[in-house]
């Protein structure tokens, strides 16, 4: 299979999208290609200099399709979503614009987005985004102006009506292929589905979930995504991500919003001779066993302070097998 | 309350009932409401709502009420506010992130919704976000009195429908196809049969 859009370098400034496309996003193109796409999460920098963002995505880029480019995620701070994804367009990469509802209203969001496609971004994810309280500084206002629905279906409203929520024209609206987030793996296991159903509505076209550790209730989730038909409707694309010690997951279980680490995975890397060989060999049996369920177009790691294991953990995977090796700068 | 709030979730097939009995009422009430002037009847209304909303759904006044969207769980008792469903960061055990001592609103809300007859296919509904500007002000009577003017209009107009289908009529027997607006009291009068 040919595998051309690997290396193909979004545009900066504005050119007409292709028929049956939204944006010029590489990740669409893979998806829609019905090629089981890669993407991963860039932790962002706490500094000012953008080589530590460049060192941080030469290894991601080796193997995503798209890098996420996080927005204080955790509630902590660290340098922008837009910072980022402008100097990863300028590298040539193709970032995914993620932006949450915590900080920003309906003004600055607006705003932005228009900012961000015309710094050459293609991809939004749209998230509510954590609590203050689970941050570095809980004692911030929380915003949430919008939730992550709202928020999509501004932005398709943006893009496709080429308006602002106000009834304000845009003159030239911004392109982008839009996400969201879901979560599989955590309460209300039954109305997860419906609420995918109902950010479909909202306008997404690609999902990103949260780790995903717990195989059998993915699976759960995942037949009564295909039994209301909306595999067919949406890209879904499933987090997963290395974990370095049972101690770390175990904090991460209780301490990091939206985890569920099932009891047998800390019990196999407490046993482990070498937990962190564990965690990424784990991670590897899972991206085997998400690619054999129906219904998932990708997969997306998100491996926290050690983006110099992802592109083995895909290559061991065989994520992009039958892809032809991507940039290989 | 918090308890009387899950007192009205789990009861929430009958609070719809009696949303939808309160809705009727105050339709029917629209031509007092007009002769009075809707700006002099907001307050005390208001008051009202607010009373009885705070006591039974913990009511922030947001002024846009969606309870029938969302299987009457208040939205905006959600600490982020959300108002088309859970987050990812729901506990185990359906607890909230952000209050872990509370019951998540949505979860709630999914099951209110399930209870209903029309609210389980409303909850699917992309709502917008909240208008900030209308916070304190009495959502009842802004949707009484859309219901009323809608049914005025859609009376209007089978009106103007008809003299102008029988244009002959309306020319030699006017009475026969009377375009002019029928009194308050006849519409009332309507309204009781």
């Amino acid at each position: 299979m040919s595998d051309t859009h690997r290396n193909e370098v979004e545009p900066i400034g504005y050119v007409p999208v292709p028929q049956g496309y939204v944006s010029h996003s590489r990740l669409e193109k893979v998806l829609r290609s019905g090629r089981f796409a890669v993407t991963a999460e860039l932790n962002p920098p706490d500094s000012a200099d953008p080589e530590d963002v460049f060192q941080a995505a030469q290894p991601l880029g080796e193997v995503a399709d798209a890098i996420n480019a996080t927005d204080a995620s955790g509630a902590n701070c660290h340098m922008s979503s837009i910072g980022i994804c402008a100097l990863l367009t300028r590298a040539g990469y193709s970032p995914v614009y993620q932006i949450s509802c915590r900080d920003r209203n309906r003004i600055a969001i607006q705003g932005d987005v228009l900012g961000a496609a015309a710094l050459g971004v293609s991809n939004v994810l749209c998230l509510t985004g954590d609590g203050v309280g689970v941050g570095d500084q809980p004692g911030a206002k929380p915003v949430f102006d919008f939730d992550s629905l709202t928020l999509l279906r501004t932005i398709r409203t943006m893009r496709d009506q080429g308006m602002f929520l106000s009834g304000r024209k845009i003159t030239r609206p911004p392109q982008l292929f839009l996400g969201a987030a879901e979560n599989p793996c955590i309460p209300p296991y039954d109305w997860r589905p419906d609420r995918l159903a109902k950010k479909v509505e909202a306008g997404a076209e690609y999902i990103q979930t949260n780790y995903i550790y717990d195989i059998p209730l993915f699976e759960k989730f995942m037949a009564r995504v295909r039994d209301a038909g909306l595999d067919k409707k949406v890209f879904i694309i499933a987090g997963v991500g290395p974990i370095a010690s049972a101690r770390a997951a175990r904090w991460m279980r209780s301490n990091v919003p939206g985890i569920h680490i099932p009891d047998q995975v800390i019990e196999r890397m407490e046993k482990a001779e070498k937990p962190a060989d564990e965690g990424k060999k784990i991670c590897i049996e899972l991206i085997q066993q998400i690619r054999d369920i129906a219904g998932v177009s990708g997969v997306h790691v998100m491996a926290y302070r050690r983006e110099h294991v992802v592109s083995e953990i895909i290559l061991e995977s065989g994520a992009l097998k039958g892809r032809k090796r991507a940039r290989s700068s | 309350m918090y308890r009387m709030r899950l007192f009205a979730i789990r009861h929430a097939r009958t609070f719809e009932w009696i949303y939808k009995c309160v809705e009727r009422g105050m339709v029917a009430m629209d031509p007092l409401f007009a002769k009075i002037g809707y700006n002099r009847v907001e307050r005390p209304i208001a008051l009202v709502e607010k009373g009885v909303k705070t006591l039974l759904f913990d009511c922030k006044m947001c002024g846009q009420c969606v309870l029938s969207s969302t299987g009457m769980s208040c939205p905006m008792n959600c600490p982020k506010q959300l108002r088309n469903g859970p987050c990812g960061g729901v506990r185990p055990g359906e607890f909230c992130e952000v209050k872990p001592d509370m019951k998540c609103v949505w979860a709630l809300a999914w099951n209110g919704a399930s209870r209903m007859r029309d609210g389980a296919d409303k909850i699917k509904e992309v709502l917008p976000p909240v208008e900030h500007t209308l916070k304190g002000s009495s959502s009842w009577l802004r949707v009484s009195r859309e219901i009323a003017a809608h049914e005025r209009e859609t009376r209007d107009a089978a009106r103007l429908a008809l003299a102008e289908a029988f244009p002959e009529a309306r020319e030699n027997e006017p009475s026969a196809a009377p375009l002019a607006a029928e009194p308050l009291n006849a519409i009332n009068r309507e309204l009781k049969k």
